[in-house]
This record gives C-alpha cells, sequence and structure tokens, in this order.
C-alpha cells in the first residue's frame, strides 16, 4: 500500500488518541502537532469538524439519541429534550452534573425499524418511550452508585 | 498459506494443482466448486462437491441461519443464539448454526431459518429466548413449520406446510427482484468460502479475462447508472478516467451512507460485503488503478469491520495484491473509517477526508475521474453501485437489462420506513411504482392511520403527497415532480406527522451539516431554518413563505456543491403539495397534526383521569391545578407546553388538543 494513504492522515492520528483517552486532550492535541509538523490550528480544524471527535471527557456512561429521519418522525426530539432535563445538562454542556452521563445525538443507527432508538452505552433500546429511559437511567445510575459505595468500604 | 486443521475449497484439491502464490491460476475461482481442471480426478472433484454441500447445509445437514447484521443484533440476535444452541443441546440435535446478515425484513428481526438441502426452510421472525425453544422443538421433534412466518418451498413431509405461506408467495417477496442483494441474509458475510460457493468471484475471474475496454463495454451495455444518488452513467465515468494518461489511479468506494434514514448500503455491505469488494476490483481494472479505499461511515462499524475481513480473506487467497489470478493485474484495498460528516458523502469532500483534511467539497469540474485523490485520476462508486458491477459481470449485462425502464436499468434497494406495516430494505425493478412499494410490498399504513406523503431521497429529496403515488420510481419521473430518487430512502409520513415539522427537521440536519465553504448554504440554510421555526412556533408570516421560496431557488442556484443545492427541497415540495399546512400554522395558528408543540394545548380527559395528581406535582411551572371540586385541570396561561404531565400521567389522560 503506498505510503501516501496511509501515513500522514491526521484524522486516523486523532481517532487512535480518541480510542486511547476517550476524548482529545489539550496535550495530546499538542504533541500531535508538534511530532507531525502540521500547524496546530489545522488539527484543531479537523478535530472541531467531525462529529466523532470530543473535546471534553465523556461522561462514565454515553446516551445517545438517534436524530435520524425514522427516529425524529416516531418521536425522539421529545425524548432528547426529556433526557436533557431530567439528566439537568445545562445548555451548551453535554455531560451531567454528577459527571456520570454524557447526552449525544446521533445520525441513524441503521435500526429505523425499531425507531425511536436510544442507546445507552452499548445498550440499543428500540420504540423508546421516556417512561422507558427514565427507567433504564435510574437502574445503570443506581449500579454505578452502588459499585463505588461497595469500592469505597473496600477502601 | 496458513495451515488449517480442515480442507476448504479455498485450499487446493491435491498435490496436482497447480496454483500457487508465484505462479496463479487463472481458473483458480470457478475451480472452487466446478473443478479441477487441469487434472482428472474423480476424488478431487467429488470433495468438492461434500465440501459445497457442507458449506450450504453444515456437516450434519441442518444449518440455521441467524441474521446478525448491526438490525439483527439490535433486536436481539446475541442472544437468540445463545438460546438456540442451548436449544440443540437439550434436544441433542446437531446442526450448524451460522449468523448470517439480514433478510432485508426488518420488521420481523431477529429472525431465524432452518436449512437443509430437502426440507421446506422455514423461516421465523420476531424470534427471542424465550420462544425459540419451541420453535426447535416442534421443527426438530414434531416436523411441524408451525408457527413460521413463511417457508421457501413445500416438501410435503413436514406437518402444517399447507397452513404457512410459500416466501414466493408473499408480496413482500414477490414484488422484490432479488439481484444484487441475493444472498444477503442468506450467506455468513464472513465467509469468503460462502460467497465463492454462491459464484462469487466469477465476475471478477471473467473481466480479467476480457481487456479493461471490454469490461466498460459491457457495463455500458447493461445500462447500469451510479446507484449513489446522482445517477451518472458508470461506465463513462470509468471511460473517462482510463483515458487519462496518469500512471496513478484510485477508485474509491463511498460507503459514508449519509442520509439520516437510510441503510441499503449498511445492508447490503454488512451482509455481503465480497460483492462490493468484487465490484471494486472490477472497477480498479477496468480504469487501470492500482489502489482503491473503502470510505466507510463512522457510525456504522460493523459494515467497516465486515469490510475489513473481507479485504484481509481476498488478500489471503489472491484476489487481491500482486498478479491477480495471473492476469498481470495488481491491486489493493484499504478500509478507511471517516470521522463522521454528511458532506464527506460528496465525492470531492471524500476526497479532502482520505487526504486527512477538513471535509469541503471543491469546485467541479475538474471531476475527480481527471483530477481526484492526490490530484490522480479517481473514480468515486457507491456501495450498491459497485454490488451491481461484480453481479453483472459474472451473469452478463443481459441479465441485468431485462429489469428497468428504457432508460435506467436493472434494480435497485430501498429502505422504507416511518408510517408502515412492515419497514425494511426491499430491491426492486427501477421504475417500480411508488405505491407498489409502499402498499404491496411494504403493507399501507398503520392500524387506524392514514398515508399521506413519502419523502424520497433524505435531505436532498422532497415529498411527494399520496395522490402521485403512481409514479414509477426512476431518475426522471421524481425530479419532474419535486422528489429524486437519491440514494434509496423513503419515509413514509402519515397523519400523526407534520409537514412544515418533517421540513423543518431536514433542514436542521442540512444547517448542521453544512461545512460552510459557501455563504448561499452557510447563510441559507440558517435563514430557511429561522423562518420554519417561527412559522411552527406560531410567529410565522404569509411573506415567510414567499421568502421560503426565494431563499430555496437561490440556493439551488448557487450553492458550491449538491448539499447545498438540494437543502431546499424538502421545503419547496412540501410548499407545492402541502401549502394547506403551512398556513394553518400561519393563519389559524394550528399545527393540524399536533405535532408543533407551540401550536398545541394541553387539556385533561376527566373521563380517563383517576385524580392521582401525579401530574400536577411534575408540572414545572405548577400550571396543573386541583379545582374546588377535585378536578385537575390545566391553567393554559401558565402551560409552557413542555409535555411533561403527558408523560407522567399513568392512564394517558393528558391529551394534545
Ligand atoms: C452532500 C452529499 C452527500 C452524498 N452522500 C453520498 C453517500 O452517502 N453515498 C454515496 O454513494 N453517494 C453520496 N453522494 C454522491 C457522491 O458525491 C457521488 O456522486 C457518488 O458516490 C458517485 O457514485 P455512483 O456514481 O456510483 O452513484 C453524496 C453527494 C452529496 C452532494
Ligand atoms: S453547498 Fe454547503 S456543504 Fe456544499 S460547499 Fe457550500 S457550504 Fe459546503
Ligand atoms: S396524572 Fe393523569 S390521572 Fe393523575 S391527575 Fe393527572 S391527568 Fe389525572
Ligand atoms: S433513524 Fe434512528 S436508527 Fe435510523
Amino acid at each position: 500500500m503506498s505510503r501516501r494513504i496511509s501515513s500522514g492522515n491526521i484524522i486516523e492520528s486523532l481517532q487512535n488518541v480518541q480510542e486511547k483517552h476517550g476524548f482529545l486532550p489539550r496535550d495530546s492535541l499538542i504533541k500531535l502537532s508538534q511530532d507531525t509538523r502540521i500547524p496546530l490550528s489545522r488539527i484543531f480544524g479537523v478535530a472541531t469538524f467531525y462529529h466523532q471527535f470530543r473535546l471534553e471527557p465523556p461522561g462514565r456512561v454515553t446516551i445517545a439519541v438517534c436524530m435520524g429521519t425514522a427516529c425524529h418522525l416516531r418521536g425522539n426530539a421529545e425524548n432528547y429534550e426529556f433526557l436533557k432535563r431530567f439528566l439537568s445538562i445545562g445548555p451548551g454542556r453535554s455531560t451531567s452534573d454528577d459527571g456520570l452521563f454524557s447526552l449525544e445525538k446521533a445520525r441513524c443507527f441503521g435500526c429505523c425499524s425499531l425507531a425511536p432508538v436510544v442507546k445507552i452505552g452499548d445498550m440499543l433500546i428500540g420504540k423508546a418511550t421516556p417512561r422507558e429511559l427514565q427507567r433504564a437511567i435510574s437502574r445503570i445510575r443506581e449500579e454505578i452508585l452502588r459499585e463505588e459505595a461497595a469500592r469505597e468500604t473496600r477502601g | 498459506m496458513m495451515r488449517q486443521e480442515y480442507w476448504t475449497l479455498m485450499d487446493p484439491c491435491c498435490d496436482y494443482c497447480l496454483h500457487s502464490w508465484d505462479n496463479p491460476c487463472a481458473k483458480y475461482v470457478v475451480c472452487r466448486v466446478r473443478g479441477p481442471f487441469c487434472h482428472k480426478s474423480v476424488e478431487c472433484r467429488e470433495k468438492r462437491q461434500r465440501r459445497v454441500k457442507e458449506v450450504l447445509y453444515g456437516s450434519q445437514g441442518v444449518r440455521i441461519n441467524i441474521g446478525a447484521s448491526s438490525c439483527g443484533l439490535a433486536a436481539g440476535a446475541e442472544k437468540v443464539i445463545e438460546a438456540v444452541k442451548d436449544g440443540l443441546r437439550s434436544m441433542g440435535v446437531e446442526a450448524e448454526i451460522s449468523a448470517v446478515g439480514c433478510l432485508g425484513l426488518c420488521f420481523m428481526e431477529p429472525f431465524i431459518e432452518i436449512r437443509s438441502e430437502d426440507g421446506p426452510s422455514p423461516i421465523y421472525g420476531h424470534v427471542s429466548p424465550e420462544n425459540v425453544g419451541d420453535i426447535l422443538a416442534k421443527y426438530f421433534e414434531e416436523g411441524s413449520v408451525d408457527g413460521a412466518f413463511a417457508i421457501r418451498r413445500r416438501t410435503g413431509r413436514f406437518k402444517d406446510e399447507e397452513r404457512v405461506p410459500l416466501l414466493d408467495e408473499l408480496d413482500v417477496w414477490r414484488k422484490q427482484v432479488k439481484w444484487v442483494s441475493r444472498n444477503c441474509g442468506v450467506i455468513n458475510p464472513e465467509s469468503i468460502e460462502e460467497y465463492i460457493v454462491t459464484g462469487g468471484y466469477e465476475g471478477l475471474s471473467r473481466a480479467l479475462t476480457m481487456k479493461p475496454e471490454e469490461v466498460i463495454e459491457e457495463i455500458r451495455l447493461a445500462g447500469l447508472r451510479g446507484r449513489g444518488g446522482a445517477g451518472f452513467p458508470t461506465w463513462l465515468k470509468w471511460k473517462i478516467c482510463r483515458e487519462q494518461s496518469s500512471e496513478e489511479k484510485y477508485v474509491i468506494c463511498n460507503a459514508d451512507e449519509g442520509d439520516p434514514g437510510a441503510f441499503m448500503n449498511r445492508l447490503l455491505a454488512e451482509s455481503d460485503p465480497h460483492r462490493v469488494l468484487e465490484g471494486l476490483i472490477i472497477a480498479g481494472y477496468a480504469i487501470g488503478a492500482s489502489q482503491g479505499v473503502i470510505f466507510v461511515r463512522a457510525e456504522k462499524p460493523l459494515m467497516a469491520a465486515r469490510l475489513e475481513k473481507a479485504v484481509e480473506d481476498a488478500r489471503r487467497w489472491g484476489l487481491l495484491g500482486e498478479n491477480i489470478l495471473g492476469s498481470g493485474f495488481s491491486f489493493d484495498v484499504r478500509v478507511m473509517r471517516s470521522a463522521g460528516a454528511f458532506v464527506c458523502g460528496e465525492e470531492t469532500a471524500m476526497i479532502a477526508a482520505i487526504e486527512g483534511r477538513r471535509a469541503m467539497p471543491r469546485q467541479r469540474p475538474p471531476y475527480p475521474a481527471s483530477k481526484g485523490l492526490w490530484d490522480k485520476p479517481t473514480v468515486v462508486n457507491n456501495v450498491e453501485t459497485l454490488a451491481h458491477v461484480a453481479t453483472i459481470m459474472a451473469h452478463g449485462w443481459r441479465e441485468f437489462a431485462k429489469y428497468g425502464t428504457e432508460r435506467s436499468k436493472g434494480t435497485k434497494m430501498f429502505c422504507v420506513t416511518g408510517g408502515v406495516k412492515r419497514t425494511g430494505a426491499f430491491e426492486v425493478p427501477i421504475g417500480t411504482t411508488i405505491r407498489a412499494l409502499v402498499y404491496d410490498i411494504a403493507g399501507g399504513p398503520r392500524e387506524g392511520r392514514m398515508i399521506k406523503a413519502v419523502q424520497i431521497g433524505g435531505p436532498s429529496g422532497g415529498c411527494l403527497p399520496e395522490r402521485l403515488f403512481d409514479l414509477p420510481i426512476d431518475y426522471e419521473s421524481l425530479q419532474e415532480a419535486g422528489a429524486i430518487m437519491g440514494s434509496g430512502g423513503l419515509v413514509v409520513i402519515d397523519d400523526t406527522n407534520c409537514m412544515v415539522d418533517v421540513a423543518r427537521y431536514f433542514t436542521s440536519f442540512t444547517l448542521a451539516e453544512s461545512c460552510g465553504k459557501c455563504i448561499p448554504c452557510r447563510v441559507g440554510t440558517k435563514a430557511l431554518y429561522d423562518r420554519l421555526s417561527a412559522i411552527v412556533e406560531g410567529m410565522g408570516s404569509q411573506e415567510d413563505l414567499q421568502l421560503l421560496e426565494e431563499i430555496g431557488m437561490m440556493m439551488k442556484e448557487a450553492a458550491l456543491c449538491a448539499l447545498g443545492g438540494t437543502a431546499p427541497n424538502p421545503i419547496l415540495s412540501s410548499l407545492r403539495y402541502f401549502r394547506d399546512e403551512y398556513e394553518a400554522h400561519i393563519l389559524e395558528k394550528k399545527c393540524p397534526a399536533k405535532v408543533c408543540s407551540r401550536l398545541v394545548t394541553y387539556a385533561i380527559n376527566q373521563e380517563l383521569c383517576v385524580k392521582c395528581g401525579l401530574c400536577a406535582k411534575s408540572c414545572p411551572v405548577g400550571a396543573i391545578v386541583k379545582t374546588a371540586d377535585g378536578h385537575f385541570t390545566v391553567d393554559e396561561s401558565k402551560c409552557i407546553r413542555c409535555g411533561t404531565c403527558v408523560i407522567t400521567c399513568p392512564r394517558g389522560a393528558v391529551e394534545k388538543r
């Protein structure tokens, strides 16, 4: 394979950084710029252009609400608004105050026949309703808190 | 080549086989199933035939297929696989369990199919860990196909065969033509051997015995046009690229599938990845490229993984790499994962992304066919286009050109979603009417609902009202009516959906996805969105409608790429066919479908209400009050229309009016 395609592609370097840290830490971007001699501004331009890249650390569990057409028609905008309120995520933010959940919009998981679809962690919830989401999230929150409590008592 | 414990069709049959890395045999592919050709041996022939049966029906003669592409997995296929294993174990039945792709019948995921050479091959839908034991027991212990959605043939040997419909008799199947999706949901996509058994790579083998110009001619005769949206004749693109004098050329498979609500490319590449790859190699041969790139959407990781596996296996068996099948043609492919941006689907933006830059389109011409990746001649083709190429080369252009219309040949896969009974991905001849697709195949409206329109072509397409459903779906007819065939997404809109809201939805999408390079699109999408928002919030005026049309026409003329150039289509088409809905929002301040929250009022249905008071507690502004006689009512002057009470009420007593 020619080197031209496989090397020097900052998109793939950024994908690797994000794979490792879950987001793009500032220091990693600076280091990448130094290593590749690509101006930081260009790297930052690429990082903010694509949806995949995150500049803020994600919450423990990521909730992705599908904003595809089928899901929109079946009411996922309402689910999204509900989640924002339920997780008390302020305007311009994407992570809940307790740092447990981050909320994002996704573009069609390709499971439109199950619309509306919400993905919590790795779990896809089809035909999602606010009630069901509320239940699933409360369960996960309890689990996390229980785990943490257990870890603390263990010391 | 790696050593394996058992012999597969891909391995040499005996020491007489002359095929090797250094000296590949031109007949390697066809020889796998129909050989041996270079030496006479009954034993080698029988060895092949035995293995073919084993691949098709497992070593026990029975094979259980479970749909495990993204949609099947989301619907719970993994648990079903475990349950099938348990079920078989407890009955003491031995059968091959195989994870296959998707049949396109998404409405009944997860599905399983029990296949054997002379059995009825029943297909079951909505399978769950709870009911699968029963299905297996009925089939294996009682010899009954009871509970199946359909069977593939009647054998007379199983009970209840008469009561279950034949798959070919069902509208959902009968009206389709499974040409490019023939293997989807039938073979294990991760097995190159299964692809070979179904005739895989025979198209490539044939192409390599022809001159590149002859391959291009074959595609011209077939009349194949691009399935990515624009419908450009594939052969012409190839010819222009072939005629460029450059030493270095590239071919790119566009697997970015960006239409939010369409998944036929994902389904095809997940279910039959080798077909796409084979088409890509043939395209490379035809234009004289030595490298290919498959550019896959980030949100579709399984599609990327399956394509990667296909590339790896093809390379391992000499179908990629140096001197493919002894033809002297060398070609390799790399899969690249997009970082997500709708505009990446546009070919010049995709090239920028592959070069590691922000995906911004550039002015065309020059077209990529003369100046593309790294400024070299490049062909960009859609996933389905390439899969058609492989199928055409294997079966000949005449078979393909049998289907379709005068100007648009062959078949096309469509994803039908939204307000229909049977959502899924269906393959039909081009020229099939919207009505046949939406009513016959997808089953028409959901219970108690009424279909009012379809939106074809996603954010670039337009909506068409029910009265135009007899239009044939092809590139030209739809364009005249204000929509496009697009890449094949078809969303059915029923009376629970508001046309203005749909238009605003697509505009919010293009607004967010505009790359920002050119002003007509960057500013235009925002202006459109603001006007639509005003309308759905009850603050629109008649002038807004005129403004929408003016801005829309301006963008069509002036935007740099088709993202901006087609962004007004959803608005312009719904203004054309559903102006009354816009006017209801503006003049009466009403949303007829009760979708636009600012224009609906909430009220409590006293007959359903049990006076629990939960809604009053949940209301963030205290707009729900208890009256003196103990009823709960909504105070409209306080209500902010957040809808919380609707969600809270355990009785469904809060209604939108
Ligand atoms: C905004 C935009 C998005 C596009 N998205 C896709 C896509 O997801 N898949 C695709 O095959 N073509 C897409 N296209 C069309 C491609 O630019 C190109 O025409 C196509 O890949 C050519 O392949 P074909 O001739 O085989 O159809 C898009 C075009 C635009 C303007
Ligand atoms: S039309 Fe939109 S997406 Fe296309 S180049 Fe202009 S700003 Fe970018
Ligand atoms: S929550 Fe429902 S049932 Fe309870 S008081 Fe409110 S409207 Fe009545
Ligand atoms: S629109 Fe939500 S999964 Fe496709």
